[in-house]
């Protein structure tokens, strides 16, 4: 149960249950009730059963929900449908979290835990056995889309790195956590296409959002991680900060005010500067200042919109920068959902789920390329990946392979 | 012509009745309650669900205030699922005079009712949306009841110790001979069936209804002055401990979490008939300001149901005509012994529901004074049924019940949380109930959307399991639904608009139900109405009415 005077009890999402009408167009698209009675449905899960709360969840089955936040982004009526359950789910584990929940949430850890041992770490996550065994301690599943450890980190590359002289303006680098220990190659050709752009990138000292502590409804961590997140980012008054992980961005730029309520000013001035990488060249084409040479790529590949990234209301503008390489075909998976949502597809009770919600899109990227697919974020490259065999990358990978060549 | 014979009939089967009724056959009478409607349909539901702690009259009312305390404490014990320890709050808002928190306290003490004095900080803690400017803060053991568990429960207590009931039976006649009550007369509503019950005793707990009883005894008339209240139901539970204001009582300075919505209340107006409460919209308005007063925003959030309910005060003298809140919330009790030299009847007036079981212990022993016997009273040590675990309600509870049973059952009524098996297992019991009584028991349609998802369905599934053929399985839909607008219409604004327009569109416009063929009279006319029922138009001048035919809150 929360503290009384906690922004849980207090919540501006709460309010917002007035406006349902009850006109069940969420569990129409929620794709966790579309393949399993084991949850409820957001509209039951939340504006529902939250009138029976007082700050107390008694209803675990909540814990189903992926926390995608499909049912916020199609209600509507305005009703923070995703948020109310976000924070009953906070409320539910508050006394009693799962240490799996604690782990997985804690991606530095995991990171500098695996980096410097990356082959050996790599090793044992690829053996069935160490799966199994983690499985039944830890409760993630065997089969589960687990990250690649590298051995060289993203800032080790960075100051190595030389940058040629800047002609025009800063920009602040974001790398979060993936791409900082698991997708180093992601953020290397961010810089280096944003560098190519003119920009003096700047690449602060920074940790994590606290996105997946948050998901897992660790509230207090997430503020923490967030809060410091956004005085570490902010450094550069005024200038633009840009991030390939479109989940994070969700986080800086809505979900730590609306789910946990921080109002720190660092936090709202980083939350309006802070643009996803694709969304920040989409904004310099259309001001035409975009000046790249795209060379020609022939192919043919399915692109799938990350759930968190929708949720921002900005459309899917990976599609449109995409879309002016010449030769590439980009297709829309028009999936609802990959089945990951963060961490949900790992744990050993929603495995099965995560599958049946991502089936949809397993099926259209083999049947559009087995090889190669698009997404912005990197739990659901994994997943994808995974789950269909392709190699799955950040749209970066080919905007960069088109102005560098190989 | 059926004859049944009992010492003691009850007539009125509100919360007094009930419990008068109760005593009555704990003390070893035969007994049997009459009642016109359906139980505790009147101003026994009416009300804001508030089990007073006593703090309300500490200043005014020592003896009523002391009264309060021991029977909430008693009531919580003896019947708990029908109450939820919620706590109170009194709290001097920004327009009030913090003084008043002085004589609160000092009155508290020595009525010897519980209070304790916090600070601001500690009451905003616990209720985060009140008026961050409260000046002072004092915590009250309030809690909340609801009317129809409180009442059915007193009747199960009863039946198990012999009494019976009959509702929809309307008293047409008190028999006597040679100066001595001998018997009542009464009509049963559904099948128009006479019933003659010889009795020895009436105890008339009709509530605003007792001067017509009393005429139907041939008494010179009894002047029941109903006092009208407004209250509204908004959508969910804004707080979570009854918030009163710390004031002179007035209108609105009470708002009470109650299930899964919270009621603001009430006005008090005076009115000459209890069968036709209006619910005029700019009382309806004036709730919602009063709500502003403690929450602020009160006005944004959303309004789902507003009813009215009527106060039985019998006039009293000492006070204007006009002004009932002021006469003494006591009770009455009038002796006709004395008054229209018939024996065997007696009247009680007044009171208050937390204080239900004090009052027919009174009015039993008044009755025993009368007829020489003397029985001890144990209405307040033994529990009645359904609460023998003991535990009292908690807002979670309905919640906790779908989780474990959600795969098994369907959810039919999505806002309160009503599974077809809670419906089915209902209908078997109670096949001939209309879909009042039905919601009275589980909530149907009391929802945020008032029965525009749920109704359809229920008057499907009654039909479905073979307990109503399709006529009446119409019928009685479209009579939960003009019931549900009575208490809709006065506040339809905001977010309720949108919901009354999809429930409109669904109902009026895909399953054309005004043009669904059915017959008229599904259910008995309890009351006439004054006139025609009309469906509203925008003009302010309109005003609805509460037909006291059904009940009608939140």
């Amino acid at each position: 149960m929360f503290e009384t005077d906690s922004h849980e009890a207090n919540l501006l999402a709460r309010a917002s249950l007035d406006h349902c009408v009850k006109c069940t167009i969420c569990e129409t698209q929620c794709p966790v009730m579309a393949v399993t009675p084991a949850f409820s449905g957001p509209k039951y899960v939340g504006p529902q059963a939250e009138r029976y709360r007082h700050g107390l969840s008694v209803d675990h089955s909540l814990d189903y929900c992926s926390s995608c936040g499909t049912c916020t982004l199609v209600c509507p009526q305005g009703v923070k449908i995703a948020e109310l359950n976000s924070v009953a789910r906070a409320a539910m584990k508050k006394d009693h979290m799962p240490l799996r929940d604690r782990i997985i949430s804690r991606t530095t850890l995991m990171g500098t835990f695996g980096d410097p041992v990356a082959p050996i770490a790599n090793a044992v996550l690829g053996f069935a056995p160490a799966r199994w065994a983690v499985e039944q301690v830890v409760g993630i599943h065997r089969d589960a889309a687990m990250p690649t450890f590298r051995t060289q980190t993203f800032t080790s590359w960075w100051k190595k790195h030389t940058s040629p002289t800047p002609t025009r303006g800063k920009v602040v680098y974001f790398h979060g956590c993936a791409g900082q220990y698991f997708e180093v190659e992601t953020s290397i050709k961010a810089v280096e296409v944003l560098e190519r752009l003119g920009f003096e990138v700047l690449v602060p000292k920074q940790g994590c959002c606290g996105l997946a502590a948050q998901s897992n409804g660790l509230f207090d961590t997430a503020r923490d991680w967030v809060t410091k997140l956004s005085h570490q980012l902010g450094v550069e008054p005024g200038t633009p900060i840009v991030a390939a992980s479109a989940s994070c961005v969700g986080m800086l730029k809505h979900e730590a005010r609306e789910i946990m309520g921080v109002e720190d000013p660092a936090l709202i001035d980083v939350g309006t500067r802070i643009r996803d990488l694709c969304e920040f060249l989409l904004e310099l084409s259309e001001a035409g200042e975009l000046n790249l040479d795209f060379h020609p790529i022939e192919m043919t590949v399915p692109y799938h919109a990350p759930c968190q990234l929708k949720g921002q209301g900005m459309g899917k503008p990976a599609i449109d920068v995409l879309r002016l390489i010449p030769g590439l075909t980009v297709i829309d998976a028009q999936a609802t959902c990959c089945g990951i949502a963060g961490t949900y597809g790992l744990k050993k009770e929603k495995y099965a789920v995560g599958q049946a919600v991502g089936k949809p899109l397993f099926d259209k990227v083999k049947e559009v390329n087995p090889e190669l697919a698009v997404c912005d974020t990197e739990t659901c490259r994994w997943q994808i990946a995974k789950s269909t065999g392709a190699t799955v990358v950040h749209p970066i990978w080919l905007i960069h392979k088109s102005i560098f060549g190989e | 012509m059926k004859n049944l014979s009992a010492d003691i009939v009850v007539i009125g089967g509100g919360s007094t009745g009930v419990g008068v009724l109760r005593d009555c056959a704990m003390r070893g009478y035969s007994a049997i309650l009459v009642e016109r409607a359906d139980l505790a349909q009147g101003t026994s539901a009416r009300f804001h669900g508030l089990l007073h702690s006593g703090g309300r009259y500490v200043v005014s009312d020592h003896e009523s205030a002391r009264e309060c305390a021991e029977e909430n404490a008693i009531v919580s014990r003896i019947q708990p699922q029908a109450v939820e320890l919620t706590g109170g709050l009194f709290v001097v808002t920004p327009q009030d005079d913090p003084a008043f928190g002085d004589k609160f306290l000092a009155g508290a003490q020595s009525a010897g009712v519980w209070v304790e004095e916090i600070t601001p900080g500690t009451a905003l803690r616990q209720e985060p949306r009140l008026n961050p400017g409260i000046t002072r803060a004092f915590r009250v053991k309030d809690g909340t009841v609801d009317g129809w568990q409180l009442a059915w429960s007193a009747i199960a207590s009863a039946k198990e110790h012999g009494a019976q009931v009959l509702t929809y039976h309307r008293v047409t006649q008190i028999h006597s001979a040679d100066g001595a009550v001998n018997g009542v007369s009464a009509t049963d509503l559904r099948t128009g069936e006479d019933v003659r019950i010889a009795c020895s005793f009436v105890l008339n707990c009709a509530g605003p209804w007792a001067g017509d009883i009393a005429r139907a005894a041939g008494c010179s008339p009894v002047e029941v002055v109903p006092g009208r209240g407004v209250m509204v139901a908004m959508a969910h539970r804004l707080v979570n401990t009854v918030v009163n204001r710390c004031i002179v009582p007035a209108d609105g300075d009470i708002l009470v979490p109650v299930h899964t919505v919270c009621v603001i209340g009430t006005t008090d107006h005076k009115v000459s008939d209890p069968d036709h409460l209006e619910i005029p919209r700019n009382e309806v308005q004036q709730m919602l300001d009063a709500g502003e007063v403690l929450i602020p925003g009160f006005r944004q959030a959303r309004a789902l149901h507003a009813w009215a309910g009527a106060r039985p005060l019998i006039k009293d003298d000492r006070v204007s005509a006009s002004d009932t809140r002021h006469m003494s919330r006591g009770m009455a009790i009038i002796d006709h012994s004395g008054r229209d030299s018939l024996r065997g009847l007696l009247t009680i007036g007044g009171g208050k529901l937390t204080t239900y079981r004090l009052m027919a212990q009174h009015m039993v022993d008044f009755m025993e004074e009368q007829t020489g016997n003397v029985h001890p009273c144990t209405t307040a040590d033994e529990m009645c049924p359904g609460g023998e675990k003991g535990h009292n309600y908690l807002i979670t509870h309905r919640l906790k019940d779908r989780e474990a049973d959600r795969l098994e059952s369907p959810i039919i009524c999505e806002c309160e949380l009503m599974n077809r098996k809670m419906f089915t297992d209902l209908l078997k019991a109670q096949p001939n109930s209309s879909m009042d009584d039905w919601r009275r028991q589980l909530r149907i349609g009391m929802g945020p959307c008032q029965g525009g998802f749920c109704s359809a369905r229920v008057a499907g599934i009654a039909h479905e399991e073979s307990a109503v053929d399709a006529d009446r399985a119409t019928g009685l839909l479209k009579l939960f639904l003009e019931h549900r607008w009575i208490g809709l219409w006065p506040l339809l604004h905001g977010d309720q608009v949108r919901q009354a327009a999809l429930d409109q569109w669904m109902l009026h416009g895909t399953l054309d139900l005004d043009h669904v063929p059915s017959s008229k009279g599904v259910e008995p006319e309890v009351t006439k109405p004054k006139e025609p029922l009309v469906v509203p138009a925008s003009d302010e001048g309109k005003k609805s009415t509460t037909e006291v035919k059904e009940g009608n809150n939140d």
